[in-house]
């Protein structure tokens, strides 16, 4: 199958405009020694109901969430994603335009990304965001050019270790391009002690902690943001947007950025991607800001209108010294984001961040397990098992259940650390079950 | 309104469309009428800290328009006595008088010899028939 | 095809002008336990202002927006460098399948198999496509492909113990790759382009010594010219123990016919959303895998996709590897289409990029007369044509031509890129495009230079026909309003 709209005839026509006689012809600036001499070997063509019938296939030996009762999280969570999201998704011009640099074709886009920053800034209590970065573990490796260049004297920044690890790990591939040292602060009972942080954060140009942390529990952020601030360094807090209903915005207690993974909000699982990272900033940081950036004007007839602004940031002008190489972004999840927070409205994301408070604290007290932390939990939590966490999981997926992440990969001495996601997606009747599984497979 | 395009016979010209006003020990310097006509209307100007040294052949600032961004290059090396708070608030001047208004810093020379170095308008009108 | 401005065009309010306080869409599911009580230092003081909308007004909301946005969909969509072609709407059903779509990253292996061998196969389509052994998917877009690719470097010369600070581009490079050789550390250096549109290799041999890492190009370059020296080139770098990067923004002229392996390239990066049909989604998303020779496997990010017999499963134990370059595996939507494409087309994809090849010639031989031609050859998938003389006889530019297309019913083209052509126009058309749209380019192409000579006020306040006229891109900049104000409401109008 294929996706060509030239006729034999139409081909005649046009290499007769060219004055070529074949297509070979028109590669003849390609050197014989760099040419394929034979076909690709590839697997052979399938039409569009075989090709239908092929994939079906192989996404049904994947056992998704609506096959298993799931509690994974650590990342990437299973919130409702509602059908709103349908009409940003599939309409052909939301999906098929690219970067609008032209705004007379592009006002749509434009706007819609304007309202996406608005929500964003409203979330994080910052003063402006960009359109997108590729996930929540890019927008932190962002961040620290960011605060390179706020801070240049000070080439060092400063990871909270219940930051994702993901993310953690993604900073430490970037920093050295960036000339920049990275130094870890450890845990102490699931959380961050802002002394030990304001310690370690003596010359560093940003300090990153994350709220709700990996772990499940609640730092106390406003002190670890102090902390940072004593130290002479910005503040980075790396948060979840259905957390922002109910928690405090890193805008009101003393953070610079702001940022995280957006995929809680309005985007599905799908193995990790593609998701949208969301970045925000006091406004001092504008000029730096990395990615794009949608502003407000007039046209000639004085019509408000949206065009792309500062553009002087980016690679396409700046180039060598662009705040970032950001292109192609994710303009269109964070879009079906911003579809799903005005779906929830204010209201919706509070009752959201009640019921991820509500369910960790009852999954706390129902699951047969002991809270591996003592901190308050959101939508997460650590629990101590008493067989290694890895096998839990697998003898509780036996039982059609996956009960959570073990912890023991990321995080040395905790082989029997189970953490267990709970989404508004949950009842009380899935916590139920879960507790009756545990407690058949830690027997 | 941008200025009609002219290069004044008292200033001296570096070959990155950069202009410098010497007088005695000190000069003032900016961007020419080229430069600032290339860029378009200017939104911008990063000027370089006062008491900071600049280098000749060598970015003291930048200049942004909507779709370019350029550094200004130095024409003469020296210190920086003065920025145009002018040009900071409202570039658009830079466009509407770069000789005049539109200036952008103002240096004491480290070196005066440097100035031989330079064009004269004449070499410059012709340097830029070139582009 | 002038409209009245606005008057074709619906007013479009903001979300947050839509709003009405306590309107709703949206009620979570409620459990009824009790809320826990937060730490009151950690407590929400001030509600966010989300949009309070009902589900009727978001569906409105939306619906008006696409109605003002210009996709593929809508029409043609020569933007060069871009591969604007058609998205097959099959990969949204695929996409979209419950296995994929509800499927956790943190699934164990065995119970992704289906995931894990879609890109266990991807990675070996695009091996074979590149003539290179070795893929990482998991950069996100192309610009992070290029950064990884440079971060590869930079491992593979840190475990020979060798130190080489420089990578080369031409002057015709993408933005992007000036701004990847940044943040990767490394410092820059120019090669011209000669008059033939190929590297100047004179210059190239001055610039090339024992402290250059490696060379960025795409091929064609962004001239949609085809180096003819490649061979040269690569022999150059290799001789001076030198990588070759190989920029796949162009890959759509050339899958099938040569491989960049073959053309002496040792990394390599695909963009998903060009060359492999990825719907580009208003600005994103997209895919960056990157493909490498034997020597520099060792260093990928890690984890990656291999087999044992049957069984699929990410590899996580990589020593050597520069380390993680996004979460998880990679946006594993955008393999689902990318697979699929090369599953529909099979070994015959080498005609897409014979037919993207035709057409852009076709748009070429009909346009040169009219508009001037830099490079007087055939061209490859895309070309650049410059305004040049029409601003000189006439005083329309490259961007007064672009916006009057728009009238035209026609995205315009990539304008004032590369740097080295003056109102520079860079065409793709793309393989997809019927005969007759390339014609209707045409025409209106001719008819806008006809404008130009007999009517320019018309170009000059282009376009007629949008839901806007042209912006105040200069207010933008100097009064940035990059959120909505709500405390402020400004008058803008006036």
């Amino acid at each position: 199958m294929s996706y060509l709209s030239l006729t034999d005839a139409d081909r005649e026509e046009m290499l007769a405009a060219i004055g070529v006689s074949s297509v070979a012809e028109l590669f003849g600036q390609v050197p014989p020694g760099v040419r394929l001499d034979r076909p690709l070997d590839l697997p052979p063509a399938l039409g569009e109901a075989e090709l239908v019938r092929h994939v079906e296939e192989l996404a049904a030996r994947n056992v998704h969430t609506g096959a298993e009762l799931s509690f994974l999280g650590a990342g990437v969570y299973d919130h409702y994603v509602p059908s709103v999201v349908d009409v940003v998704l599939s309409r052909g011009e939301f999906l098929t335009a690219y970067t609008p640099y032209q705004p007379e074709m592009s006002q749509g886009v434009l706007q819609a990304i304007f309202e996406y920053q608005t929500v964003i800034c409203e979330l994080t209590g910052m003063d402006v965001s960009n359109a997108s970065g590729y996930d929540g573990c890019t927008v932190a490796a962002d961040a620290c050019f960011v605060a390179k260049h706020a801070r240049p004297d000070r080439p060092k920044v400063v990871l909270a270790e219940t930051l994702s690890p993901q993310v953690r790990q993604v900073v430490k591939t970037y920093a050295p391009g960036f000339g920049l040292e990275v130094v870890e602060v450890p845990h102490t009972g699931g959380t961050t002690d802002p002394d030990r942080l304001a310690e370690t954060a003596a010359g560093a140009a940003a300090v990153f902690f994350q709220q709700p942390n990996f772990l499940g529990c609640l730092e106390s952020a406003p002190d670890l943001a102090q902390a940072a601030a004593q130290a002479g360094a910005l503040a980075i807090a790396h948060v979840d947007p259905m957390s922002l209903g109910v928690l405090e915005a890193p805008g009101e207690y003393g953070c610079a950025i702001a940022l995280g993974e957006g995929q809680a909000a309005g985007n599905w699982q799908s193995y990790g991607g593609p998701h949208y990272g969301f970045l925000a900033a006091k406004s001092e940081f504008m000029r730096r800001m990395p990615g794009r950036i949608v502003g407000e004007t007039v046209d000639l007839d004085d019509r408000r209108a949206f065009v792309l602004t500062l553009q002087t940031r980016e690679q396409h002008i700046r180039r060598e010294k662009a705040t970032s190489n950001i292109t192609t972004n994710q303009t269109l999840l964070a879009l079906a984001g911003l579809a799903t927070l005005s779906w929830l409205g204010p209201e919706g994301l509070r009752e959201v961040g009640e019921e991820c408070l509500a369910l960790a604290h009852y999954a706390r007290t129902r699951l047969p397990l002991e809270p591996a932390f003592d901190a308050p939990a959101f939508k997460e939590v650590a629990f101590r098992t008493p067989i290694p966490a890895r096998e839990v999981v697998r003898r509780a997926r036996e039982r059609g259940v996956h009960p959570g992440y073990a912890l023991g990969r990321d995080y040395e001495g905790m082989d029997d650390v189970l953490l267990v996601a709970l989404t508004e997606k949950r009842t009380t009747a899935d916590v139920d079950r879960l507790a009756d599984v545990l407690d058949e497979v830690c027997a | 309104m941008p200025a009609t395009e002219s290069y004044p016979a008292e200033l001296s010209y570096h070959p990155e469309h950069d202009w410098a006003r010497i007088e005695g020990e000190e000069a003032t310097l900016g961007i020419t009428w080229f430069a600032q006509d290339a860029l378009g209307e200017l939104v911008h100007f990063e000027a370089p800290e006062v008491g900071s040294t600049v280098a000749q052949g060598s970015p003291c600032g930048e200049v942004e328009s909507v779709k370019a961004v350029s550094d200004v290059i130095a024409p003469l090396s020296g210190e920086v006595l003065e920025v145009n708070q002018k040009a900071v608030d409202e570039p658009e001047v830079v466009n509407e008088d770069p000789y005049g208004e539109g200036w952008l810093i103002r240096i004491r020379l480290s070196d005066a010899g440097e100035a031989d170095s330079l064009m004269d308008a004449a070499a410059y009108r012709a340097h830029v028939a070139e582009q | 095809m002038s409209g009245e401005p606005g008057g074709v065009w619906r007013e479009a309010p903001l979300l947050f002008e839509r709003s009405r306080p306590g309107r709703r869409a949206g009620r979570p599911p409620r459990t009824g336990l009790p809320v826990p009580e937060l730490p009151e230092s950690l407590r929400r003081t001030a509600p966010p202002r989300l949009p309070e909308l009902s589900e009727p007004e978001l569906v409105r909301h939306f619906t008006a927006l696409a109605d003002r946005t210009f996709g593929v969909d809508t029409g043609f969509y020569p933007l060069g460098s871009c591969t604007m072609k058609h998205n097959p709407r099959v990969h949204e059903r695929l996409a979209g399948l419950p296995g994929f779509r509800d499927l956790h990253p943190h699934q164990e292996d065995e119970a992704a198999q289906g995931a894990l061998e879609l890109m266990w196969h991807l990675q070996e389509m695009l091996a074979e496509i590149a003539g290179l052994p070795a893929v990482t998917l998991q950069p996100a877009a192309g610009s992070q492909g290029e950064l990884t690719g440079l971060m590869l470097m930079r491992a593979y010369f840190a475990d020979r113990g060798e130190e080489r600070d420089t990578i080369i581009t031409p002057d015709t490079a993408h933005g992007t790759n000036p701004a990847s050789v940044t943040m990767a550390g490394y410092k820059l250096e120019k090669i011209e382009t000669d008059a033939r549109g190929n590297l100047d290799l004179d210059d190239l041999r001055s610039k090339v010594n024992e402290r250059t890492a490696g060379l960025m190009l795409t091929n064609p370059s962004t001239l949609g010219l085809f180096d003819e020296g490649i061979e040269e080139v690569a022999r150059i770098f290799h001789d001076a123990g030198a990588l070759l990067y190989y920029d796949g923004a162009n890959l759509n002229a050339v899958v099938g016919i040569s491989r960049p392996g073959d053309m002496g390239f040792d990394i390599v990066h695909y963009n998903l959303h060009k060359t492999f049909s990825q719907p580009h989604g208003g600005g994103g998303p997209g895919g960056g895998p990157v493909a490498v020779r034997e020597t520099i496997e060792p260093f990928l990010p890690s984890p990656v996709v291999v087999r044992d017999g049957d069984v699929f499963r990410l590899d996580h134990d990589r020593p050597r590897s520069i380390g993680r370059v996004r979460g998880f595996a990679g946006p594993f939507g955008v393999f689902v289409r990318a697979y699929a494409y090369m599953r529909a087309y099979g070994p015959g994809l080498r005609e897409m990029s014979e037919v993207a090849v035709l057409n852009a010639n076709y748009l070429l031989a009909r346009l040169k007369d009219v508009y001037e031609l830099p490079y007087d050859r055939l061209c490859m998938h895309e070309f650049v044509l410059s305004a040049r003389s029409l601003k000189r006889e006439h005083g329309v530019t490259a961007l007064d031509v672009a916006k009057r297309l728009m009238d035209y019913g026609i995205h315009p083209p990539t304008i004032y890129f590369p740097l080295v052509v003056p109102e520079a126009l860079m065409i793709e058309p793309t393989e997809t495009e019927p005969k007759e749209r390339l014609d209707d380019f045409v025409e209106a192409m001719r008819a806008i230079a006809e404008e130009a000579a007999t009517s320019p006020e018309v170009v000059h306040e282009a376009p007629h026909g949008r839901p806007v006229r042209r912006l105040d891109e200069v207010r933008a900049a100097k009064q940035p309003v990059v959120r909505y104000l709500f405390d402020e409401h400004p008058a803008l109008v006036g």
